[in-house]
């Protein structure tokens, strides 16, 4: 921009000034396109559901599953489902994370249980657990046990990825430091290890419970007989796809809300960063 | 009289598949009670080895030393980091009590003298503040108070103000002094900076690299307390940087030369 007119009429702080207001009002904007999106998306479904540009059977407009929610609601089938699915999704969520995060401290921590242990992760690791849903059936039913089962064992490995690499990325700059000043063994894991850990770790974490709520809705699918994922299956089996589509919402509305969760207990927990 | 630090042939080898390096070689020197000493060379002349071995860091390949204590509730030394030594998720007041709280002592003691240097040092306002939020000059500040703090018998630094801009060094520097003159406690101080080590200093310890080896002995007699203008201005000073630089230079050459 030149300015070179503008030395005698103005003074530079209202120049700044406005300037600064412009990047604001840029920031606003950019804030809203954030808002407007999903809301577009859903706009764009509902008109060419009613116009019958797409087909109504398969897409439904979204006034029409916002609908079929509350009736669920009203009359008591949704709250079953989904209070069984969040039972199962935060203790099995809760079942991987924690012992999770106690191997991946100790195979970061000691190097002979680190290399004793790492070949059995990344050996198992790529097996997904829902391809071994079948044997966990068998062996603990179709009830809740072998929901959770399934979902700790899926939360269970970049749990303990995250960890061990979270201790084992500390500068050590960090460790010699400890040393120096004669930290003991205990002063060492919580005042250097455990917080040094910790970002990588709830990276870690993060991603677990993303895991957790795609592998509750398809363990649902295969043996259950409630939950999300129970609803969502038998919907599309008995061709009620506004009730399956209510499955779907459900689903990535408790996504949204525990990434949420997480992230604001992720700034608790490291107000150092 | 016995040194306050006694090193005794101390050698330190690393032992690698393409050629093993004599670190330091052979290396014996007494320093006294009270004493400021700088070691200077060019880097990798093994200086920040031997500082790691005095900080129990690191284990000599042969040799031995001795620190001696005046009062057993005393840590042999204490360390003041490079600028990354600052522990990140520790606020300031806590990167400083870190020593005495590893210690366990009593609380009152711990915040006593944490806050006395927090005062002293001017960080006293930014106590409960991260690191993170710190410039490198008070970053420094913390490590130099973390140290003073846990009141050691001796303190080492390992080239602390290596990474900060001119002035910011100057101004530490002269800090450290005024710090240092309080408590008298004998010093191990590393750095490439000639100025610096004419600056601080009793005495400075040139070292040659590969092997490490203490080549020269340079007294620093200009009288204390010492001011960066103190130095600048005087002519012998500039004949002592002068004497220092023609040795290292003759080193950093004669190591080119070898490598070569």
């Amino acid at each position: 921009m030149d300015r070179r007119g503008t030395i005698e009429k103005h003074d530079p702080f209202e120049i700044e000034q406005q300037e600064w207001k412009r990047r604001q009002s840029k920031e606003r904007y950019k804030q809203l396109l954030t808002i407007v999106s999903p809301i577009f998306l859903l706009l764009l479904w509902e008109v060419l559901s009613r116009t019958g540009m797409i087909d109504t059977r398969f897409f439904p407009p979204p006034s029409a599953i916002i609908g079929t929610l509350f009736e669920m609601v009203i009359n008591g089938s949704l709250v079953k489902h989904v209070g069984v699915s969040l039972y199962r999704i935060f203790a099995g969520f809760l079942a991987g994370v924690i012992p999770g995060i106690v191997i991946g401290l100790l195979m970061g921590l000691y190097s002979p249980i680190r290399h004793f242990m790492q070949p059995i992760v990344m050996a198992l690791m790529p097996i997904p657990t829902l391809a071994l849903l079948p044997i966990i059936i068998i062996l603990f039913g179709i009830g809740d046990v072998s929901k959770v089962v399934t979902i700790a064992g899926s939360v269970f490995f970049p749990v303990v990825i995250n960890t061990a690499a979270g201790v084992m990325n500390i500068d050590r700059i960090y460790l010699d430091v400890a040393d120096n000043y004669g930290a003991g063994k205990l002063q060492f894991f919580y005042k250097i290890a455990l917080p040094g850990a910790l970002p990588v770790m709830l990276e870690g974490i993060q991603m677990g419970q993303a895991i957790a709520l795609l592998t509750i809705v398809a363990a649902e699918m295969m043996g259950a007989t409630s939950g999300i994922g129970y609803l969502i299956w038998t919907s599309y089996k008995a061709f009620l796809l506004q009730e399956m589509y209510v499955g779907l919402i459900l689903i990535s509305f408790f996504g949204y809300l525990f990434s949420v969760l997480l992230r604001g207990f992720q700034k608790k927990l490291l107000p150092w960063r | 009289m016995k040194g306050k630090i006694e090193i005794q042939h101390l050698t330190k080898a690393f032992y690698k598949k393409q050629g093993s390096v004599t670190a330091l070689d052979d290396i014996s020197l007494t320093i006294d009670e009270g004493e400021f000493v700088c070691i200077v060379g060019p880097s990798g002349c093994g200086k920040t080895t031997l500082l790691r071995i005095l900080a129990g860091l690191e284990q000599p390949s042969v040799g031995d030393f001795n620190i001696a204590t005046d009062r057993d509730d005393r840590p042999l030394q204490s360390m003041v980091f490079q600028e990354r030594g600052v522990i990140p998720w520790l606020t300031v007041e806590e990167n400083v009590a870190f020593g005495l709280k590893m210690r366990r002592l009593p609380k009152n003691v711990i915040e006593e003298r944490t806050t006395y240097y927090l005062q002293k040092t001017g960080l006293a306002r930014f106590s409960r503040l991260y690191p993170r939020e710190l410039s490198g000059g008070m970053k420094q500040r913390v490590s130099i108070a973390r140290a003073f703090a846990n009141d050691p018998e001796i303190l080492l630094m390992d080239e602390p103000f290596a990474a900060l801009d001119e002035q910011n060094k100057f101004i530490l520097q002269e800090e450290l002094l005024s710090i240092w003159s309080e408590t008298k406690k004998t010093v191990l101080f590393i750095t490439h900076s000639i100025d610096e080590a004419l600056l601080l200093s009793d005495r400075i310890l040139l070292m040659s690299s590969q092997p490490g080896k203490i080549i020269k002995e340079i007294k620093v007699t200009t009288p204390r307390p010492r001011t960066i203008e103190d130095i600048r201005k005087d002519p012998d000073m500039a004949e002592q940087f002068i004497k220092v630089w023609q040795h290292l230079q003759k080193e950093v050459q004669q190591s080119r030369e070898q490598n070569a």
